[in-house]
């Protein structure tokens, strides 16, 4: 093992650089004076103050946050409910409706994308913030249910019946003493869908339209980089980079020792 | 599977049969933006616009993508996919291998790295790239500087596989690595104490072990890179066309649906199959691999 340590280390470290590079160059960049990529006209932060002043950027961030946290919530109650109610269907509703709720999951992206652009089209919706929302939660449901599902099935149902025969209402059994147990499904489900539903490009730029841009249908239809707005994004990845970054060591330093292990 | 199937026969009591409307929002929800947007998809393939402008049934969209260019276009499609998927699995599978054996502190700062730019967009890190390597990029700069000739990286199918393999890579590391974590260790100290050499236990013990992992790597690559279009335009400059690009493209400026609609069909096809191929490995251990990244 010892003989093969500096290699896998060696290893390790360039697909780090291979993963970590592009976005630090970019970052480095992003503070750069000159109007051009191509030569450095020294450290500035006109970008910042350029990009916090352009509306059109500033309003993508914000569709994407928007989109991401109420996608998130709503795919995480109804995924939620549906985890339970779908526990106690018999197995062939319960294969079905699995099969049919996994299909944003494994299905191709551009497929997902393109049928829900028909849909809203036929229905005569106009695409824009509700439509990107609606197909955000269609593609986070079947993450919101697998995430759900194993919680569910280990939760133990006779602590429900108790409370029902103590007299509880199955409203309140679910939400004192079913909740709680699930929680840590239902948290996972929540960041996963928040973290897919800001990364998504390829069903957004489908069901995205009338001048409502998120962060992805903004970079794209950008293609030109005219307007400085390659810098001003290189700007605003630094600070999403730094944020997303400031979060995972938080949560990592929080984390207890002993259940670092288990975080992956 | 027989424990949860006992569970749910044990509890279906008339309590719990109010649970299952539960499920009720989700039903129609699948119904209206899953079933109905789908089925749309097959209409619009399988129909054609007759001469009186009536829709009829047909194969003409599935025909016309036998022409030589689509065929051309198909074909390069699944060629660059299979080469960003051999290159995944062959640069993820000792990443894993290494992380899954390395202690547990070092581990998780590794797998933070390494999902790192996962957790941003995906059009971000598409721009990241575009800063090292187009014309006035970071590398051509360095290059000039040095008084060497400026290299044209962007443009080609292989930038268009690097770029592949930079955004779907971590779905293969990740994939072989949750298999690879399983490993029992006394397994291969028991080929050890055999006599097992470390090829012999890597080929007979570790390499089996992981094939669940490695199949469903190559279905998280695959599946998105046979079907991008945003990594092939910006890699390539727009000049090497993919099967995503083509659908793209009949739902913006070609307008057409009816062909868009059968390659979407296509493509689901492709899908499916890749699927069956895997088929060892079932729906929820590829969500569960997804989910963690």
């Amino acid at each position: 093992m010892k003989k093969t340590g500096f290699f896998s280390k060696l290893y390790i470290a360039l697909m780090l650089i291979f993963m970590q590079m592009p976005i630090i160059v970019l970052m480095v960049y992003s503070f750069n004076d000159a109007a051009s990529r191509a030569n450095w006209g020294g450290f500035s932060l006109r970008w910042y103050e350029a990009m916090f002043r352009d509306a059109t950027v500033m309003n993508s961030l914000w569709v994407t946050l928007a989109c991401g946290i109420l996608a998130a919530v709503l795919a995480t109650v109804i995924g939620t409910l549906a985890a339970i109610g779908l526990n106690s269907m018999k197995k062939r509703a319960y294969s079905a409706t699995i099969a049919v709720a996994y299909l944003p999951m494994l299905n191709a992206e551009i497929v997902t994308g393109v049928s829900l652009f028909m849909l809203y089209t036929k229905l005569n919706m106009q695409l824009g913030f509700v439509t990107l929302l609606i197909s955000h939660i269609t593609f986070c449901l079947p993450y919101v249910i697998l995430s759900v599902m194993p919680k569910v099935r280990q939760f133990d149902y006779s602590k429900y019946e108790a409370a029902i025969d103590l007299g509880a209402k199955p409203s309140y059994a679910i939400t004192r003493i079913m909740l709680p147990e699930l929680a840590p499904g239902i948290i996972s489900g929540f960041i996963l869908s928040l973290t897919l539903s800001i990364d998504d490009f390829v069903i957004s730029k489908f069901t995205t339209g009338n001048g409502v841009d998120n962060l992805s249908t903004l970079i794209y239809s950008a293609k030109g980089g005219f307007g400085g707005m390659p810098q001003k994004i290189s700007a605003l990845s630094t600070v999403i980079y730094v944020v997303v970054l400031t979060i995972l060591i938080i949560n990592y330093l929080r984390t207890r020792k002993s259940d670092r292990e288990n975080l992956f | 599977m027989e424990k949860t199937a006992g569970k749910r026969t044990v509890h279906s009591s008339q309590r719990q049969g109010a649970a299952k409307f539960l499920a009720l929002p989700l039903i129609i929800w699948l119904a209206v933006f899953v079933i109905v947007p789908l089925f749309l998809v097959c209409c619009y393939g399988f129909t054609a616009e007759g001469a009186d402008g009536t829709l009829h049934f047909s194969f003409e969209n599935f025909a016309r993508f036998t022409e030589p260019i689509y065929v051309k276009i198909m074909v390069r499609s699944l060629k660059i996919a299979l080469i960003s998927t051999v290159i995944c699995l062959v640069l993820g599978y000792p990443a894993a291998y290494i992380m899954s054996r390395s202690s547990s502190k070092i581990r998780t700062l590794i797998i933070l790295l390494i999902l790192m730019p996962m957790w941003m967009n995906f059009m971000l890190r598409i721009h990241a790239w575009l800063t090292l390597l187009e014309n006035g990029g970071l590398i051509n700069t360095l290059l000039a500087a040095m008084g060497l000739e400026k290299v044209e990286f962007l443009g080609s199918e292989g930038a268009v596989v690097l770029g592949m393999v930079y955004n779907f890579l971590p779905f293969m590391i990740m994939s072989i690595y949750m298999v690879l974590l399983k490993l029992d260790n006394s397994l291969l100290e028991a080929a050890y104490d055999l006599g097992a050499t470390p090829v012999q236990r890597f080929i007979k013990i570790i390499i089996p072990f992981s094939v669940p992992g490695i199949l469903s790597g190559i279905s998280m690559v695959f599946v998105p890179s046979v079907t991008t279009f945003a990594i092939s335009q910006y890699f390539s400059n727009g000049t090497v066309r993919l099967i995503g690009d083509t659908i793209e493209k009949q739902f913006g400026a070609a307008n057409n649906w009816n062909f868009g609609a059968a390659i979407s069909i296509v493509v689901m096809v492709i899908v499916m199959l890749s699927m069956f191929a895997i088929n060892k490995v079932d729906d929820g251990d590829i969500g569960e691999r997804k989910m963690i990244i």
